[in-house]
């Protein structure tokens, strides 16, 4: 049993409303999307460590090996930068690798092939060669996840040109964008978040697709934006709900896809409310909350009537004990607290 | 002791090993392969001082035997990967000479459309399938190749070459003991030319042989004469073979000298990091004269011969420079072309 499960399913999440459709574990929405990747290609195959054991990637990868053999859902040597090159390679000629990592920290081992290899060889072979591959890992967070087992590593891969980088909040966007990365034939960072694992939502049965690079309005509101995805949508909502009923309209753009970015729904709402506040699941400095920041402030400076608010990790590695860690993690509150400060 | 690295082979003895199972034209094939190389990298050195060669150039000088001879057990539907010393290696898996130029020129004729220069002169049509200007980033990727043939069941072996500073590189290890956990059909071709950059292996890796470290992750693994063509390429067949009939992965170290600097033109012995004499020693054994005069000694190569082939290839070495440079640049449009595919 993977450490933080009894923290994972303590947390409550609004039930999704059965008449809507079909309801599934965002987990089942993950294996969903991968057990249609394998069905409906050949040329997908999935390995990382442990996809194969009894934990299965938090569940994701269950019976998977089973279903489609050894050749394809495989366990790994602790290789991470050989195995992304092996990917790499196999990408390069043919094959739709999904490599699944318990932790963004241990992309972090591979690096040098991920953001080197993978993300430059369609640009430096003239487009010779594509790279379909997705390199999936879940952010985690609490029970001692500590400095090395909860970092969110999407602000360091933001910088790096033939990469996209998706990340959702909710079981249909994590089963819809899961079967696009799949499908896209550039090299995708699929970056779940271990807090949603246990959120249920309503998901459609068989294979849809939610297009990269586009983001949703998750609520409407006139006075202040909010926006980022994973985890930190949920938050938003929840700071969104708190401000409803103080009378401030909050507007939430989960933006599903970081890289490419939608910036184009980011600049409508801000025209519309004038205030934005940019939240992510990781460190504002230079990462998702300082490009939203910078978006705002190069082409929708006309727009903003107050200054614009980040809401992320500060610049302080993430401590491992649950005291320390309430002061490092922001919350809905801090959320409010921003947008509230806006509006004064 | 002035020679730090001495050469250990035969000689030219040590092609009577190998030559009786191949016919005069293979044999005459593979010294005008090597011919061909050494005269195009003397040319680019000759120019490159020029300036109209916008790009950093790592010669083969010296190590023409073991891209001929390497590729010469290759199919021409094999896939090669690279280091950053590619020329030898593009040229022998039957890359286009002019596209290479124009590429060293940094035109949009170049074989990569001036987005790789010298590093990277990959042609996917002729399985010239990737480098890296990374030590040890084409060796996973090959392996990856190669595990996608293993599972598509396409009858395709990769071949990869490295260097002995290569051997240093974590992702080499870890490549290597995935290769041989699932015999995936590739080959580990090692050019040992004993110097990283000007750092020697003595002050780099205790002292061992790189192919017995090899041997540790359970696959066949061999030292072959590196100035010795026919060897090189009798342990590559072997190899290729080996991995195409679905027997794993094969190591291969090929002692070499590197007669030039690490890049650019010349030689930088005299800076101090490596002796003369060693340099000199190795000249005695380069593969070039050293396969001529066996050849010679058969009677399979005379003066003729030779000055048809040299004519030939000083023919096309001219007509490449001028279609590099006369091609035309890239525009800003290009720029933008590739970031992502469709």
């Amino acid at each position: 049993m993977p450490w933080d499960e009894g923290l994972v399913n303590s947390l409550v999440y609004d039930a999704p409303d059965p008449s809507e459709g079909r309801v599934v574990s965002y987990v089942k929405a993950i294996h969903e999307a991968l057990t249609i990747g394998l069905t409906n290609d050949p040329a997908v195959f999935v390995m990382g460590q442990g996809v194969d054991d009894p934990s299965a990637m938090f569940g994701t990868t269950r019976g998977l090996q089973v279903q489609f053999g050894v050749d394809r859902v495989f366990d790994t040597p602790l290789s991470e930068e050989g195995m992304m090159g092996v990917c790499t390679g196999a990408a390069m000629n043919g094959m739709r690798p999904v490599f699944m990592h318990n932790r963004p920290d241990f992309v972090l081992l591979a690096f040098n092939q991920l953001v080197t290899h993978a993300a430059k060889f369609h640009f430096m072979d003239n487009g010779q060669t594509n790279v379909p591959m997705v390199v999936w890992a879940a952010i985690g967070r609490g029970w001692g996840s500590g400095a090395q087992h909860s970092q969110a590593i999407q602000g360091l891969l933001l910088g790096v040109p033939g990469l996209k980088i998706v990340m959702p909040s909710t079981p249909y966007d994590a089963k819809g964008l899961l079967l696009s990365a799949i499908l896209d034939n550039n090299p995708v960072c699929v970056f779940d978040h271990r807090w949603l694992m246990k959120k249920d939502g309503v998901v459609p049965d068989g294979f849809y697709r939610v297009p990269l690079g586009k983001g949703t309005y998750r609520r409407r509101g006139n006075d202040v934006t909010i926006v980022g995805a994973s985890h930190a949508i949920e938050l938003g909502l929840q700071a969104a709900m708190q401000l409803e009923s103080e009378g401030i309209g909050a507007e939430v753009i989960d933006l599903r896809t970081i890289k490419p970015m939608d910036e184009q729904i980011i600049l409508e709402s801000l025209q519309k409310t004038g205030r934005i506040v940019a939240v992510d699941t990781a460190w504002m400095k230079g990462g998702v909350c300082a490009e939203i920041g910078c978006l705002a402030a190069e082409k929708g400076f006309r727009f903003l009537k107050a200054p614009v608010a980040r809401v992320g990790l500060p610049d302080i590695p993430t401590p491992a004990g649950y005291t320390l860690e309430q002061y490092f993690y922001p919350d809905a509150a801090r959320i409010a607290a921003a947008a509230r400060s806006l509006l004064r | 002791m002035t020679i730090r690295y001495p050469y250990t082979g035969e000689g030219a003895a040590g092609f009577d090993r190998y030559h009786h199972a191949h016919t005069p034209d293979f044999l005459r094939g593979l010294y005008f392969s090597m011919l061909r190389i050494r005269r195009i990298e003397e040319e680019i050195e000759r120019r490159y001082h020029q300036d109209q060669m916008k790009t950093p150039i790592h010669l083969v000088i010296g190590q023409e035997a073991t891209s001929v001879g390497a590729c010469a057990a290759l199919a021409h539907t094999d896939l090669l990967y690279s280091s950053h010393r590619t020329h030898g290696n593009y040229l022998a898996k039957g890359g286009d000479l002019k596209a290479m130029l124009a590429e060293m020129h940094c035109r949009i004729t170049g074989c990569v459309g001036s987005r790789g220069g010298s590093m990277h002169l990959i042609d996917k049509r002729v399985g010239m399938a990737g480098t890296s200007a990374i030590v040890g980033g084409a060796v996973p990727i090959a392996v990856g190749a190669a595990l996608a043939a293993r599972i598509k069941g396409e009858d395709r072996v990769t071949m990869v070459f490295l260097g002995d500073a290569t051997t240093e590189e974590g992702v080499t290890s870890e490549s290597l003991n995935f290769a041989a956990l699932k015999k995936v059909p590739v080959v580990f071709f090692c050019e040992n030319n004993f110097y990283s950059v000007q750092s020697p292996l003595s002050t780099r890796q205790p002292p061992r042989d790189l192919h017995q470290w090899a041997a540790t992750y359970q696959m066949p693994s061999v030292a072959v004469d590196g100035v010795n063509v026919l060897a090189v390429h009798d342990a590559a067949a072997l190899a290729v073979e080996r991995a195409r009939s679905g027997g794993g992965p094969t190591f291969i170290e090929a002692p070499v000298y590197r007669l030039r600097a690490h890049g650019g033109s010349g030689d930088d012995t005299h800076t101090g990091y490596r002796h003369l004499a060693e340099r000199e020693h190795w000249e005695t054994v380069d593969p070039v004269p050293l396969f001529e005069h066996f050849l010679r000694s058969k009677a399979l190569l005379d003066d003729a011969v030779i000055s048809d082939m040299e004519g030939r290839i000083a023919n096309e070495i001219a007509e490449a420079f001028d279609f590099a440079l006369n091609s035309p640049n890239p525009t800003k449009e290009d720029l933008t072309r590739h970031v992502y595919a469709d």
